[in-house]
């Protein structure tokens, strides 16, 4: 009998937990956004507290090697530039933190899972910035590929992811266009300027092609994702949205893509283009391309060294409190 | 079981992720700043409206980084701080029976009279 009626109990449990997933996914199929008081399911939680921090991390890191060239901006007005692109990226990882923490993660777990390596981000940061050249190939492709991704997650089922997006594209666009107009100036330019654009584009060029992740065909969250309307595109998709844009939008630099494969399908009404190399796309998300170590330990040690200013502004902060408090009595 | 419903109390955001519980020492996460929600009035003559959170150890710098981080763009002519702990929200589960009393009443809207065509400016 106790059996009986806990077998009974059991299915009245699951068959609500079914209601509440359908429920959930008429919802989504219906383009009704889900905001955090919601009931969804623990896995959809996850994929997003999973995704948005990355994207937070991915915000966070790539100040780093932007950073690298504020001090040696080759003029006033290039300095202030790269001073608020920087600023803007910095403001970027803050919304994206505060609609993770909606979900119920902490800002302190989710910076200890960037610290520690546990978390990831995106591998294009991974790779060194070597001239001031690649400040304009970083605007304009890194940029660029990151546009396309985050303007299809303007319309991301997540109300907080989504709504942080519109506020991140709005501002996206100008990194986009300073960055192209940086590398039109060094088009044209002295001899060693072109050069220096072209081989920055050599350089970004494949990377900013692995940004938009595995192919399709071996893509494992893919699918849950689509279904969820986490995403609204696939990979290959956004990929081939991205080749197409660059390989017309090229041509005003007079400069080439490193691709001899890069060529118009009249059939297809795309760019046919070259494979990746994915050993070097997995190598580096598994933490060995050129900069992976370098990145973490410059993250870790400004997380260390500002200790102590997070520390004194709480204990400032207390202190004041304190005072307020003794006023009144 | 993965039933269990998440209590929201305050806003957006979890009960034990507003920082009130800071100083605890349950594990060494538990020492962040307190939790802000923000709210920006984009031009004169418009209400303030909900833009994000932040973290800051009082007020003033919660205001200070609620400039720096919502409105580098001259998105706000007014801020409004206020600590995530105190804002009290409703419950979705309840909005059924919380919002029914609104649900029969369609004789509040205009369009419930039927008028003469000749009845203008009504």
């Amino acid at each position: 009998m106790l059996v009986f009626t806990l077998i009974l109990l059991f299915k009245r449990q699951t068959m609500v937990i079914q209601d509440f997933e359908r429920i959930f996914q008429e919802k989504i199929d219906n383009e009704i956004k889900i905001e955090p008081k919601d009931w969804m399911p623990e896995a959809y939680r996850k994929t997003n507290i999973r995704q948005i921090s990355q994207h937070a991390h991915s915000e966070v890191v790539g100040m780093l090697p932007e950073g690298n060239w504020i001090s040696r901006a080759p003029s006033l007005k290039r300095k202030a530039i790269l001073i608020a692109k920087v600023q803007d990226e910095a403001g970027h990882g803050l919304y994206l933190y505060s609609s993770a923490e909606t979900l119920g993660t902490s800002r302190d777990e989710m910076i200890n899972d960037l610290h520690s390596g546990k978390a990831k981000y995106s591998s294009i940061f991974n790779y060194p910035s070597l001239s001031w050249a690649d400040m304009g190939a970083i605007g304009w492709l890194v940029d660029g590929a990151a546009i396309l991704n985050q303007v299809m997650l303007c319309r991301t089922s997540y109300g907080p992811y989504a709504r942080a997006m519109v506020r991140i594209c709005k501002e996206e666009s100008f990194h986009q266009r300073q960055g192209f107009e940086t590398l039109l100036v060094l088009s044209k330019g002295t001899k060693e300027q072109k050069d220096m654009c072209q081989d920055a584009i050599n350089r970004w060029w494949w990377p900013s092609l692995m940004m938009f992740g595995p192919k399709d065909s071996e893509s494992t969250n893919s699918d849950q994702s689509m279904k969820w309307k986490i995403k609204r595109k696939t990979n290959d998709e956004l990929r081939q949205q991205f080749v197409d844009m660059i390989a017309e939008q090229i041509k005003l630099l007079g400069m080439r893509l490193p691709d001899n494969k890069l060529q118009w399908n009249e059939e297809r009404k795309h760019y046919d283009f070259g494979e990746i190399n994915w050993d070097e796309f997995w190598n580096v998300v598994k933490g060995n391309g050129p900069c992976n170590k370098q990145r973490l330990a410059a993250r870790n040690k400004a997380h260390e060294e500002g200790s102590w200013v997070r520390k004194a502004a709480k204990v400032y902060a207390d202190k004041k409190l304190k005072h307020k408090k003794e006023k009144i009595a | 079981m993965s039933f269990k419903q998440q209590k929201y109390f305050y806003g957006d955001i979890p009960e034990d992720n507003t920082g009130e519980n800071m100083s605890s020492p349950k594990t060494e996460t538990k020492n962040e700043w307190p939790l802000w929600e923000v709210f920006v009035r984009s031009k004169q003559g418009l209400d303030h409206k909900h833009v994000g959170s932040l973290h800051a150890t009082d007020a003033a710098m919660a205001m200070e980084n609620a400039r720096d981080v919502y409105t580098r763009r001259q998105e706000g002519v007014s801020i409004w701080v206020v600590e995530s702990k105190h804002i009290h929200a409703s419950n979705p589960e309840e909005a059924e029976s919380f919002y029914e009393p609104a649900a029969d009443k369609i004789y509040r809207h205009p369009g419930f009279y039927q008028l003469p065509d000749e009845v203008n400016h009504m």
